[in-house]
């Protein structure tokens, strides 16, 4: 592989390789919001179970 | 893009949260984006011809200015809705800002990067500080960095959403300096591409110039639904828990 080649590899690499680190970000964010909600829903079935 | 209603006090009702975290516009803007990028990849590796001055480097255009363009599409959107927020006081319009300048900063950051890896191989160095096309690049991209400092060491409420939607204002004043500044500097080892003339290029470059435009757009379009349903069923959640509590 010539220099011109890694080059420009690397270029579509660091555009490709950020498009996949949103991804996990998001991913990993949808997670924590999931557990969030699961964690309210316990809460409103003790508040609706207390009333 | 599409938004949703608001209660008077900047309330959102759970239908209104619901449409805009399952638009059925996501999906399919995610499917035309992975389309466009995949197309635009082939397009710049098998289907556009080789540079005969540059090479295959040349090929890094087909990302980078795209990526530039968009960046200035990001900030542009993010001035529209800081303008409309200035205009109406509608915390959507704060929130849709924010997330626009965001993506505006990504899009920022990956032209900075993908423009120095194109510069060491056709100019030998990874920046050069006597080229105004990057420096005011870089100036706009630090501009908007110096936006999140500014959100975040002010409590939230209505002066903070005041005080980013000027900033945005004023930081949009920058693009069409950036964007002119290759046509007014007179030394420049930077290429001109787009003149007065009509694109410089062939018409195989230049289709695959659009498509990975096209693709660049797409993709904002795409990562501002998701970060933005995210952020609303963030702040759902939020007004869940403070009623919960």
């Amino acid at each position: 592989m010539t220099a011109s080649e890694q080059y420009t590899a690397a270029a579509y690499l660091v555009v490709f390789v950020a498009v996949l680190a949103y991804v996990v970000i998001i991913a990993s964010k949808l997670q924590r919001l999931q557990r969030d909600v699961a964690r309210l829903v316990e809460l409103a079935k003790e508040k609706l179970g207390d009333g | 893009m599409g938004g949703v209603r608001v209660r008077r006090g900047g309330s959102l009702t759970p239908q209104d949260y619901d449409a805009a975290v399952r638009s059925p516009s996501l999906p399919a803007l995610a499917v035309l984006t992975t389309g466009l990028l995949g197309l635009g990849t082939a397009l710049a590796f098998f289907y556009a011809p080789t540079d005969s001055d540059q090479g295959l480097s040349q090929r890094i255009f087909y990302f980078h200015v795209p990526l530039a363009l968009t960046s200035y599409v990001c900030f542009g959107w993010g001035a529209w809705k800081a303008l409309r927020y200035l205009r109406t006081r509608d915390e959507r319009a704060d929130l849709e800002g924010y997330v626009a300048v965001h993506q505006g900063v990504i899009f920022g950051a990956l032209t900075l990067l993908t423009g120095s890896i194109w510069a060491k191989i056709s100019w030998g160095v990874w920046w050069s500080w006597n080229e105004d096309q990057l420096v005011l690049f870089l100036v706009l991209f630090l501009f908007y960095c110096a936006y999140f400092m500014l959100r975040y060491s002010v409590e939230p409420g209505p002066a903070r959403a005041n005080m980013c939607a000027v900033y945005a204002l004023f930081g949009v004043v920058l693009i069409p300096v950036s964007f002119l500044a290759i046509r007014l500097s007179k030394r420049f080892i930077h290429p001109v591409v787009f003149t007065s003339h009509g694109p410089q290029m062939t018409h195989a470059q230049f289709l695959t110039f659009c498509v990975c435009l096209a693709a660049m757009i797409a993709l904002f379009a795409t990562l501002y639904s998701v970060e933005l349903a995210g952020k609303r069923l963030d702040r759902s959640l939020r007004e869940l828990r403070e009623l919960l509590a």
